[in-house]
């Protein structure tokens, strides 16, 4: 018996984990929750390993029937859930019982939410991880990259968990306006003076030509002396700049290789935090360098230690 | 050659060995890509090689950027090039025809051969493959004769069908699934160039050579390949 129905997907919805490593010499991306420190919030309240297989809902439209009694936790973005007619704030955990509807409806704050269940959602690990990936056929709930679709039966494996009330203060503030930190990479240079300080200086609007490839940030245009250049390996986050000068920011469902000038590329929390943000959102980029965006990374990742 | 270390993001670093492409850079990149792997042991996450560069993702939770620098900095102290510098050779047959490679005719009447030709040149010489990337499994290889050299279409196609050969600029390349893709196809093969149930999972690794041959209609079918050409070839070229 299954723990629950899709009664309908109209948007995206996808198994995640925090994707597939060790392959991309192959050419294999590397998938995983785009907004990573929400699933590791959802899995924690549970007790689940941080990178346990979760539900990455983008912007709603996602009716799940329950078929069986459990307890839940929902992260990340606000997207008007209810159980039944009840509504549900994100960032806690919550029971369902069998004939419930748990409804995620369109935004309210912030872009996508995490739906962990006890020990992680079942899927066909493929390379090692469930991440779906919809461009490689590769990972979800039957291995072959397609998100989640009405009538597709979701399991979890997991007993009875104790949950674990999240302090407010770890709530993260999606309307806050922070900037993103960027690590300055090797070829900043190459790129104008004046570029260097719109760049820095400018606010960045969010495109509607984004998705889990790359979010496309318009603004002024970016002048570099390097037309492009011979193709090689792409991190988590690059900020790459193609010749219409306006940049382009590489995430897990990237190519593994490209032949674009790049600025540097975004620290992971600059990424899960981009991935809250709707297409028309204000951005700002601040230039940090290697070893202090390590220590912040480090000094992050103390929540969970 | 003259090494460098730069940074790509806050756990990678890339390894610059050569700022051109050429043939002749594999032996010592495949050499730099089995050094970095030794010197950093598990705190490798993944290693990202291309036609110049290897890019080096490791775990931060057990490293430093600057161990990794140093790490990096004594994979290259004394390197040499890979003494089987030739890589795997691949035979991987290929049905040439203008129903699964719309192209064929428009390479030709650019060089000023026959299709024929063309095919022939193709076949002639032993391919390196510099890099995967694009997709799973999908080699980026070369060169080929300067006369079979063809930009990309200016409007990719939505749809290629897995096998598809083609030839970009002076490179060519294999499509291992289906995907959207602008390369300018000359063929087929039956060969199933990425699996992942298979043992390493992609046929072809950088480093490797790939030598074209050439195999007709019915060998295609013989050897598994699904002839219902156009169904996956939607959106010609511009």
């Amino acid at each position: 018996m299954s723990a629950m129905t899709v009664d309908y997907s109209r948007s995206l919805a996808m198994l995640q984990d925090g994707g597939r490593f060790g392959v991309r010499h192959l050419g294999v991306t590397q998938g995983g929750a785009f907004d990573w420190l929400s699933m590791y919030w959802a899995n924690w309240m549970l007790g689940n390993a941080l990178d346990a297989p979760v539900i990455e809902i983008t912007l709603g439209g996602l009716r799940l029937a329950c078929e069986r009694d459990g307890t839940l936790a929902l992260a990340g973005a606000d997207l008007q859930a209810t159980l039944d007619d009840r509504p549900l704030q994100p960032w806690r955990s919550f029971s369902v019982r069998r004939g419930q509807l748990l409804t995620f409806a369109q935004p309210r704050l912030g872009a996508r939410a995490y739906l962990a269940a006890p020990g992680g959602f079942e899927g066909e690990p493929v390379l090692g991880s469930v991440a779906t990936v919809v461009r490689e056929s590769l990972g979800g709930l039957r291995g072959d990259g397609q998100p989640l679709r009405t009538g597709d039966r979701l399991n979890w494996n997991g007993t009875d968990v104790v949950p674990r009330q999240l302090p407010e203060e770890q709530i993260p503030d999606f309307g806050a306006l922070r900037p993103l930190d960027l690590v300055i990479g090797a070829q900043i240079g190459q790129f104008a003076g004046q570029s260097l300080y719109d760049v820095f200086n400018s606010d960045w609007t969010v495109d509607t030509r984004s998705d889990r490839m790359g979010v496309r940030l318009t603004g002024p245009q970016l002048r570099c002396s390097l037309p492009g250049i011979v193709s090689e390996g792409i991190p988590l986050g690059a900020v790459q700049v193609p010749p219409d000068g306006q940049p382009i920011v590489l995430l897990n469902d990237r190519q593994t290789i490209g032949g674009y000038p790049r600025l540097g590329a975004l620290t992971p929390e600059a990424v899960a935090r981009l991935g809250q943000c709707l297409p028309g959102s204000r951005v700002r980029l601040r230039p940090v360098v290697q070893r202090s965006a390590e220590l912040a990374q480090q000094r992050l990742l103390l929540n969970w230690s | 050659m003259k090494p460098s270390i730069e940074v790509s993001a806050i756990d990678c670093l890339t390894l610059r060995l050569f700022d051109v492409i050429d043939e002749r850079n594999m032996p010592w990149l495949r050499a730099a890509g089995e050094k970095v792997a030794a010197v950093f042991g598990p705190a490798l996450i993944d290693l990202v090689p291309s036609y110049t560069t290897l890019m080096v993702h490791y775990d931060m939770s057990v490293m430093t950027s600057t161990q990794a620098r140093t790490c990096l900095a004594r994979a290259f102290e004394s390197l040499e090039a890979a003494e089987d510098a030739s890589g795997t050779l691949h035979r991987i047959p290929v049905w040439y025809d203008p129903s699964v490679g719309p192209e064929l005719e428009l390479i030709a009447e650019r060089a000023g051969l026959t299709a024929q030709q063309v095919i022939e040149s193709h076949c002639a010489r032993d391919y390196q493959v510099f890099a995967l990337g694009f997709a799973p499994g999908f080699a980026f290889m070369g060169l080929v004769e300067e006369r079979l050299a063809t930009p990309r279409l200016k409007t990719p196609r939505k749809r290629v069908a897995a096998g598809s050969v083609g030839i970009a600029d002076r490179q060519t390349a294999a499509y291992p699934l289906q995907s959207p893709g602008g390369w300018n196809l000359i063929g087929r093969t039956p060969v199933q160039l990425f699996d992942y149930q298979r043992d390493g999972y992609s046929l072809l690794r950088p480093g490797d050579r790939v030598r074209f041959e050439p195999i007709d209609r019915a060998g295609f079918r013989r050897l598994g390949g699904d002839d219902t050409a156009q169904a996956a070839i939607e959106g010609t070229a511009a």
